[in-house]
């Protein structure tokens, strides 16, 4: 826990806390919303969680990008695949993130190895679903012009039909990336650390440490949303043009 | 870290849920059972569909007004995705400590979370219905309310009952850790392993997945009946 600080007159608090304990002010008011004092001399507590987080949060996303997108391509050679496929994408995304992680304890214990495959099929569906459906989407007489260039299935595949199906891609990576981050928060269930474990436990009753915790999963989880759209506006720049 | 815990098995899960078990600390009390998991599971149903229903009464009208109206799209497409990026533990945390304890604080709190999907879902569900189909409306007369009522809702129905779908699910699935806050639900069962030890915990997340699976089902099966047939041959 803190160690007890002494505030220098005039500081954030003001008269009220002058040259009083700061450490056991925030601790014996826990309904005080926020101890600025305690959040300037602990903010180096929230190092190791984020990283944590990040370490649940990447390998989730990569893992479930890659198996979604598989998927996807799979469902866009063979047509009949695509309602059984979302069908059960559907469940795993339906099946709460709390239960998902205590049903695999039998299987895959405590830990990060559960974090990572619980929050990796959750993002399943929106991947999926969304790479599908941007695949779909592609006009036919634009298949039709590259098939007229030459293109043998795979190009058109390549070069025609996933850059098009970039923006609606992306937009399925958002969710799934804000979401997950959000999400990652309940690792500490399972004993996977991350920014959980400065809402939960030892730390239940002091919300300054809950806020700034909560604050850092919104801020991380801004900061990979606007990543992936400058991905996209780079990865589509005849997007631009047509709009300027 | 806390020690890994030994592991727990499907068979002692479902046993935990059919008949009472013993448990470690209760004295010779024996826990979990038929009973006391349907308990759980109406507790459960209980917060979920009150917060459900506050969130409704919140998002719902608001939405559908902004869609008709076609204004605040930034406020309702950004609070729908400004919602998902909300750390649910920090929520209830925070209204363990800085509100209180019990179903009248926690459930409306909970509501909080099925907010922006219902916002956001009902403001493009009827944003989208096409613009001379409204003008038509207007044309035989028809009142703002009406419209809205008669002609907008109806055709919205798919994108708005699929709004109120992610936002269950998303109570459903927080409520599982209100018990933090006070209120008794299922999560009793995984956050209480000392007292219904691994099989306990096993057996919570096995209810509190088919209970999303079930709810999820069955507001499947309730956005069937209200989309009118006309709309269903469409998207065929």
């Amino acid at each position: 826990m803190a160690s007890p600080l002494v505030l220098a007159a005039g500081e954030v608090g003001g008269d009220f806390f002058r040259e009083r304990n700061v450490g056991d002010l925030c601790q014996a008011q826990p309904d005080h919303l926020f101890c600025w004092d305690w959040a300037k001399e602990n903010i180096d507590r929230f190092g190791t969680p984020t990283v944590q987080h990040l370490q649940i949060v990447i390998p989730a996303i990569v893992i479930g990008f890659v198996i979604a997108f598989a998927l996807a391509l799979l469902a866009h050679r063979s047509r009949w695949l695509q309602a059984p496929l979302l069908a059960a994408t559907g469940i795993l995304y339906t099946v709460p993130s709390i239960a998902f992680f205590f049903l695999l304890l039998p299987l895959s214990g405590l830990g990060r190895d559960t974090a990572i495959i619980v929050l990796s099929a959750y993002t399943l569906q929106i991947i999926f679903r969304n790479t599908m459906l941007g695949l779909n989407n592609v006009p036919n007489s634009v298949k039709d012009a590259a098939r007229g260039m030459g293109f043998t299935n795979r190009q058109i595949l390549w070069k025609v039909e996933l850059p098009l199906a970039v923006p609606e891609i992306i937009a399925g990576l958002r969710v799934a990336v804000v979401s997950t981050i959000a999400i990652a928060t309940l690792a500490v269930l399972i004993s996977a650390g991350g920014l959980g474990t400065q809402m939960y436990g030892a730390n239940l009753t002091f919300p300054t440490s809950i806020i700034i915790a909560g604050a850092i999963v919104m801020l991380m989880a801004l900061g990979f949303d606007a990543l992936l759209l400058l991905v996209q506006r780079l990865t589509t720049p005849w997007r631009r043009v047509k709009q300027a | 870290m806390t020690p890994s815990l030994p592991i727990a098995s499907f068979t002692g899960a479902f046993e935990f849920i059919f008949t009472p078990q013993e448990s470690n600390v209760t004295g010779g009390k024996k826990v979990g059972g038929f009973d006391k998991s349907l308990e759980l599971v109406v507790k459960h149903l209980e917060v979920t569909v009150i917060a459900l229903a506050i969130a409704l009464i919140i998002a719902l009208p608001l939405g559908l007004w902004l869609g008709h109206r076609g204004k605040g799209e930034q406020f309702a497409i950004g609070l729908g995705n400004a919602g998902r990026a909300i750390p649910e533990l920090a929520v209830i945390a925070l209204v363990a400590v800085l509100i209180g304890v019990g179903l009248h604080n926690v459930a409306p709190v909970l509501a909080i979370l099925g907010v922006p999907p219902i916002l956001n879902n009902a403001y493009v569900g009827v944003q989208q219905v096409d613009r001379s189909t409204v003008d038509a409306a207007r044309g035989i007369g028809m009142g703002e309310m009406t419209i809205i009522r008669k002609v907008e809702l109806p055709i919205a129905v798919p994108t708005v009952m699929g709004g109120i779908r992610s936002a269950a699910i998303a109570i459903l699935a927080t409520a599982t850790i209100a018990p933090l806050a006070g209120v008794e639900s299922l999560g009793d069962f995984i956050l209480n392993r000392n007292v219904y030890g691994e099989n306990g915990l096993l057996a919570g997340a096995i209810l509190v997945a088919l209970l999303a699976l079930t709810i999820e089902g069955l507001l499947a099966l309730l956005q069937r009946r209200l989309t009118s047939d006309g709309l269903k041959l469409k998207t065929v």
